[in-house]
């Protein structure tokens, strides 16, 4: 359990992202409010169009957020902020993406690719400096400095991820976004960037945001787990707890949902289907937020809630 | 998987796929030799490059333009030899119609410009000879097993209107449309999300048995198929170096291999130890394999691996692997942790049932 007085570097508050016309908008993010404490792998996890690649977003200021407050190390990121809280936040958050077939400029070598982010931030270092820093970033990520002077195309799945998590490291960020890492690669290769990660954040005392659609890796990787489904929060808790007793229906199935590698335990599985109406909210009757035990957050009805609770 | 019948719908033997590529030979397909019997399903597992898509391709007469097949037959139930067939004109009559495939990602294998219903009835008009409202019909029939409500609304609608989920669905519909008798699954559900892929292969699972299909599943993800598959084949650089039935496989695996894949799921990981991967890079198929190819990964391999292939010894009747470890004079070599886990499960699981 993380106390309450944890060291806090990330605190989203009621945060509200929409897309479209301001007459007919889209409602990604609805009101979302979690912390990310130092040190720690904080999961988001729900299923496509859930909004939770949208959260990531909206922290490192892709999208613009249409409501609430994103603060990073006591300072509040979102909206206007002045040119130096700008910078500061583009070295110290940096993001992992999904497809590392897609995210790396294929007409780019490896070592623009890596240092481009030095050039963002005209650090006004020499060359020498700049290759020193791009052969610590691969080598820091188990690759060879030689491969500085290669192609995108020459590489496999896994070394091309690794070539985004060097390109991520080198302006030494201490909040990563991992959009989804893993979810492109095969499973063997999985394994190795999984221990890679960890490996960086022991070493480093990186903080990530881990977002994924998958429980069963979330399971291996995580410290706390929020579970999102249409733009809200249903359930956050620590991973062991959440997979103790995960409360909300939408957690149920999410984690009935996790193919085992069993064949006889998983010919008797039931599969949950989540019915997102059988809360029956209403005016009267409106959802809350809640913690049901300490550090264990659902979203329910009153009545929803005292069953919870009742439970546990 | 049920032992009562053995009708083998379509048999492999010794097949061999090379691919040119600037000026260099690309062995995928290594004397691989398989058979598929009528109405099971068998999952083929293995990594990217290991021949997987390009072993199933070559049923289909899907192989690129820069591969052919060096040797060996492909026998389908009717007697036919798919390696042998050359034109277009010969494949009409197997794809689709006898033997059809699901493609991995839902978003670019429908057309964007084509109402899905028009699509669907593409493949109808094509192979079952029907026109008009009688082709409308079956589409519509198709839609409804497939699990689409509201097929009349959803026939005219464009696969831009339809979610991942729904529009694999689709593509499952165009491929049983035409009533094949072997349904070949690329990867059906990697583009997916966790839940729709349970709901998905469930689908896959009933219309098996509805039309009496032979499904083959392809996939990297061994965690995926327990539910789904009678048999595994799993499939390294180009060659089956194990098969067994899915209990076989997952309780009592043989091969180094496949211990390696069983190891690295994250499912079977324990928090804060570092996951199992497995080291190297896959043998690179330009060069000839010598010996076993997972030998320069396997960090227990004996000697003999690097200088001879081994060959298949038999486990059981259904279960055979290639490996040295099975032959009398080889030293005892213990599986892995995870492994021995498995096998604990799978002999208490099975007291039980």
């Amino acid at each position: 359990m993380v106390k309450p007085d944890a060291n806090v570097l990330l605190d989203v508050k009621d945060l509200c992202v929409d897309f479209g016309s301001r007459r007919k908008p889209f409602h990604a993010v609805k009101h979302v409010s979690f912390q990310i404490h130092k040190g720690e792998t904080f999961g988001l996890v729900g299923e496509s169009g859930s909004g939770k690649t949208t959260i990531g977003r909206a922290i490192i200021r892709i999208h613009p957020t249409s409501g609430g407050e994103v603060w990073f190390q006591g300072e509040k990121i979102n909206g206007k902020v002045s040119h130096e809280v700008d910078r500061t936040v583009t070295r110290k958050i940096q993001m992992i993406f999904q497809d590392p077939m897609a995210s790396l400029n294929e007409r780019a070598k490896v070592d623009y690719i890596v240092s481009e982010g030095l050039y963002a931030q005209k650090l006004h270092l020499t060359q020498a400096q700049r290759e020193e820093k791009v052969a610590k970033a691969l080598s820091d990520v188990g690759l060879l400095p030689e491969f500085a002077s290669r192609f995108p195309h020459e590489f496999s799945g896994g070394q091309r991820q690794r070539i985004g998590i060097a390109r991520a490291l080198i302006l030494d960020p201490e909040f990563i976004i991992a959009d989804e890492p893993i979810s492109a690669l095969d499973v063997s290769i999985r394994a190795q960037v999984l221990n890679l990660m960890s490996k960086l954040q022991k070493e480093r005392g990186l903080t990530y945001l881990f977002i994924a659609h998958d429980l069963s890796v979330m399971r291996f990787i995580c410290d706390r787990i929020a579970v999102i489904y249409k733009g809200e929060l249903q359930e956050l808790a620590e991973t062991e707890q959440l997979f103790a007793h995960p409360l909300h229906p939408y957690t149920r199935a999410l984690l009935s949902a996790i193919p085992q590698p069993d064949p006889i335990s998983e010919r008797q599985k039931v599969l949950e289907v989540y019915d997102p109406s059988c809360h029956g909210y209403s005016d009267q009757n409106p959802p809350l937020w809640e913690e049901v035990e300490s550090g264990h957050f659902v979203r329910g009805s009153r009545a929803e809630l005292d069953a919870y609770r009742a439970k546990l | 998987m049920e032992q009562k019948e053995h009708d083998v719908i379509l048999s492999v033997r010794d097949l061999n796929v090379k691919f040119t590529l600037r000026g260099r030979t690309l062995h995928a397909i290594r004397d691989v030799s398989l058979d598929l019997y009528q109405g099971e399903s068998l999952a083929i597992v293995g990594e990217s490059g290991s021949g997987k898509s390009v072993f199933t391709k070559t049923f289909m007469g899907l192989t690129d333009q820069n591969g052919t097949i060096e040797s060996g037959t492909i026998h389908y139930q009717n007697g036919m030899d798919l390696a042998k067939l050359r034109t277009e004109k010969e494949w009409q009559a197997i794809r689709g119609k006898e033997i059809a495939m699901v493609l991995q990602d839902p978003m670019t294998s429908l057309n964007p410009l084509k109402t899905i219903g028009k699509q669907i009835e593409e493949a109808v008009v094509l192979h079952q000879g029907l026109k008009g409202e009688a082709a409308r019909k079956v589409v519509l029939e198709t839609l409804t097993h497939v699990g689409i409500d509201d097929p009349e609304r959803r026939y005219k609608q464009y696969p831009h209107e339809f979610s991942g989920g729904m529009r694999q669905r689709v593509v499952i519909a165009i491929a049983i449309a035409c009533r094949p008798k072997i349904l070949i699954c690329d990867e059906p559900t990697t583009a997916l999300d966790v839940t729709i892929q349970a709901q998905i292969l469930e689908l896959i699972k009933a219309l098996q048995k509805q039309y009496g299909l032979t499904t083959i599943y392809i996939t990297h993800d061994l965690g995926v198929v327990a539910n789904v598959a009678d048999r595994i084949a799993v499939m390294y650089a180009g060659d089956i170096v194990e098969i067994g039935t899915c209990e076989e496989v997952f309780y009592d695996p043989r091969h180094p291999y496949t211990w390696a894949l069983l190891s690295s799921l994250p499912q079977l990981g324990i928090k804060g130890e570092p996951l199992y991967s497995i080291a190297g890079a896959p043998a690179n198929l330009f060069n000839e394999v010598k010996g076993d190819a997972f030998a320069p990964r396997n960090p227990q391999a004996l000697k003999i691996d690097f200088v001879e292939r081994p060959p298949y010894f038999e486990v059981s009747p259904t279960h055979k692997a290639r490996t040295w470890l099975l032959d009398p004079r080889a030293p005892k070599v213990e599986p892995p942790e995870h492994i021995k886990q498995l096998r604990e499960q799978g002999v208490r699981l099975r007291g039980q049932a």
